[in-house]
């Protein structure tokens, strides 16, 4: 058996295995440290896995991963192509740091912490590698059933009351996803991802409306994930509420919707799906922008550090969409780039957060001027590097992605809005964080009692550094990940290399199934459809 | 005459779902949790009924031209399984909020009362 064919499961298999370990090995206090280090571990090596997934990918090879050699559309597919390991390498970016940071004490602050957060990395990585429709809905329900516990750690009053309306409204768009993802399969027959490419195109007439009518209803599921405004009000009450690790965590879930409406509406029923093609287009765009501004509105408007950061989350999630309406190569190039960077900084925003609270006095992480904090020079520059990055100052990341948005909106008829849109929304994204830089940091009330703690701990500076720097790093190495995420957009676009690779028994074509069901016709009964690859009846 | 098989299943399906989103927009959390399984109901019927309706027909492939679509039912059983874990979790975390809060309403306080801070410094 080679371990390396079986590189695309991995991401998947080694959080699952590594959960029931800790499991196992329970969250009694004695076995803290040990369950730290296998929790580490285990990220460590799943960011191994997936930049070698990286790697692979960026040679230009779709890797399918059959589950149990069933052949796709009749089995379960795990599909790697560029943007797919792009996704996974940023959820272990993310994961890595974040894991370090929670292991400084958050998670002795309730139970099992660390089995949940494998949970969550699997469902995480299931949800980017899958290629067909209901396995989505399950790697959604894994990384949900994680988050809602992970959402409610620590107890206390608010995060019970918030993770409520957390759950129930998940539960409502859950709902949703199956009523989308059954209009879908009983109309097209398949929920293979490239099987649905290939018959989409297929349908028309009133079946057609009504196929649009389940991508739309699949587009309020993953709005409502990705917060894309109206949906996104549950967002900010919910990242303010939980712990600094848990939100971190959560910057990459938003981005679980924008992968799927990428996949599902980018691609599925992007261009060349017939009659269907471009669905969400009229909607998508003006209701991404409408998201970037009411992003950067409740982001001035925010009362303490934790509720600006997710609304400045809300605002990325605009525009990454934005980007993605605008439906061409470039603009999902130009998304992709920018979504690695704010995925990254935002994690680390939540982080610093903290930091930055408990060296305040009484208010905390509340923008409100207080004694000062205890290493104002570190924190300061740190949250400078980040709001400079958020805003899109050059040379940072967050500059080039907006440009290469820009450049890419173009030439296209909402091109004047989107660089509008952008640009304000840049500019006021940089005064919210200019505003809370300085209340946090030089209206310093010496008639407060000074704090008593002193300097944070090495670990957590180091893990919330680690996101910062990852996030410069994109802008060192801003021409390789360019031609990456560029050659990613342009494979995306290519339906029909995904279909062929994915269903090479019928050349990429429409795989020979009994669905979907018509009528019986009356008369002579027809031949059985479904044949084997040598032709006989099976 | 009586109503086809379509019919009777269609409009079950919309009045299982009306009463579930019904329930679903009450304040009080125990309607709230009912409204969440009946919309549950409503949608593993929905996602049955999306293989079409057969009668008389095996799930099986055999020499015949008719199957009833078995994807459809293995589906449900997936979505059954997963609605049932989360609505009792959904359940335990209701109480505990109850528990927490001293009220079993969704806003976390009563309404008409004022909103409490469990300590000074905002959320946290």
């Amino acid at each position: 058996m080679n371990l390396a064919q079986h590189l695309p499961i991995l991401p998947v298999l080694v959080p699952a295995i590594t959960a029931v370990l800790l499991l196992l090995l329970g969250d009694a206090d004695e076995q803290r440290a040990w369950a730290r280090r296998l929790a580490l571990a285990s990220a460590l090596l799943g960011a191994v896995f997936a930049f070698q997934l990286v790697d692979l990918a960026g040679s230009g090879v779709l890797t399918v991963y059959r589950l149990g050699e069933w052949p796709a559309p009749f089995g379960i597919v795990l599909v790697v192509d560029r943007l797919s390991a792009l996704m996974l390498a940023l959820s272990a970016a993310v994961a890595l740091p974040v894991l370090m940071y929670a292991s400084g004490g958050w998670d002795a602050k309730g139970r099992h912490f660390h089995a949940l957060f494998q949970f969550q990395l699997m469902g995480l990585n299931g949800a980017f590698l899958t290629g067909d429709l209901f396995n989505l809905f399950v790697f959604f329900e894994v990384l949900l059933i994680a988050s809602y516990v992970l959402m409610t750690h620590g107890l206390g009053r608010e995060r019970l009351r918030v993770g409520t309306h957390y759950v129930v409204l998940n539960l409502a768009a859950s709902a949703l996803f199956l009523v989308g993802m059954a209009l879908m399969y009983g109309l097209t027959g398949t929920l293979n991802l490239a099987d649905l490419a290939v018959r989409v195109p297929r349908i028309e007439g009133g079946e057609a409306s009504l196929l649009q009518a389940g991508a739309l209803l699949l587009l309020v599921v993953f709005g409502f994930k990705a917060a894309l405004v109206p949906l996104a009000m549950w967002l900010p009450a919910t990242y303010a509420a939980a712990s600094a690790p848990v939100a971190a965590l959560f910057a990459i879930m938003t981005k679980v919707g924008v992968y799927a409406i990428w996949r599902i509406h980018g691609v599925v029923f992007g261009a060349d799906a017939g009659a269907s093609a471009f669905t969400v287009q009229p909607i998508l765009l003006p209701l991404a922008l409408a998201t970037c501004v009411v992003g950067v509105l409740g982001a001035l408007a925010a009362h303490s550090m934790p509720r600006l950061i997710a609304w400045l989350t809300v605002a990325s999630v605009g525009t990454i969409v934005a980007a993605i309406g605008l439906f061409s190569a470039a603009a999902w190039s130009a998304a992709m780039y920018y979504l690695v960077n704010s995925t990254l900084v935002i994690a680390g925003m939540f982080l610093l957060a903290e930091l930055v609270a408990t060296q305040r006095g009484r208010m905390a992480d509340r923008l409100e001027p207080c004694s000062p904090v205890a290493q104002p020079v570190l924190l300061g520059l740190m949250l400078l590097l980040a709001a400079a990055s958020n805003a899109g100052l050059p040379p940072l990341p967050g500059f080039v992605g907006k440009l290469m948005l820009l450049q890419a909106a173009a030439g296209h008829p909402w091109a004047v809005a989107v660089w509008t849109v952008v640009l304000v929304v840049g500019f006021f994204t940089l005064v919210g964080l200019a505003r809370a830089g300085s209340i946090l940091f030089w209206a310093v009330r010496p008639d407060m009692p000074a704090n008593t703690v002193g300097g944070s701990p090495p670990r957590l500076l180091a893990a919330t550094l680690a996101l910062l720097v990852m996030s410069v790093l994109l802008s060192v190495w801003a021409a390789p990940i360019q031609r990456y995420t560029a050659a990613a957009a342009a494979q995306l676009q290519d339906r029909d290399a995904y279909s062929r690779a994915v269903l090479p028994e019928s050349g990429g074509t429409e795989a020979q199934t009994t669905r979907p069901y018509r009528i019986p016709q009356p008369g002579p009964p027809p031949p059985l459809p479904l044949t084997d690859t040598n032709g006989a009846p099976r | 005459m009586m109503p086809s098989l379509e019919f009777l299943l269609a409009s079950g399906i919309g009045f299982v779902t009306a009463a579930g989103i019904y329930l679903l927009l009450r304040g009080r959390s125990f309607p709230v949790v009912l409204g969440l399984c009946m919309l549950g109901y409503g949608v593993n019927v929905f996602i049955f009924t999306m293989g079409r309706l057969w009668t008389g027909v095996p799930p099986i492939l055999k020499a015949g031209p008719d199957v009833a679509d078995p994807l459809p039912q293995a589906l449900v059983l997936t979505a059954i399984v997963i609605g049932f874990a989360t609505t009792g979790f959904v359940i335990e975390l209701a109480l505990r909020s109850r528990h927490d809060a001293g009220t079993d309403h969704v806003d976390g306080h009563e309404p008409g009362q004022p909103k409490p801070h469990d300590h000074e410094g905002g959320p946290r």
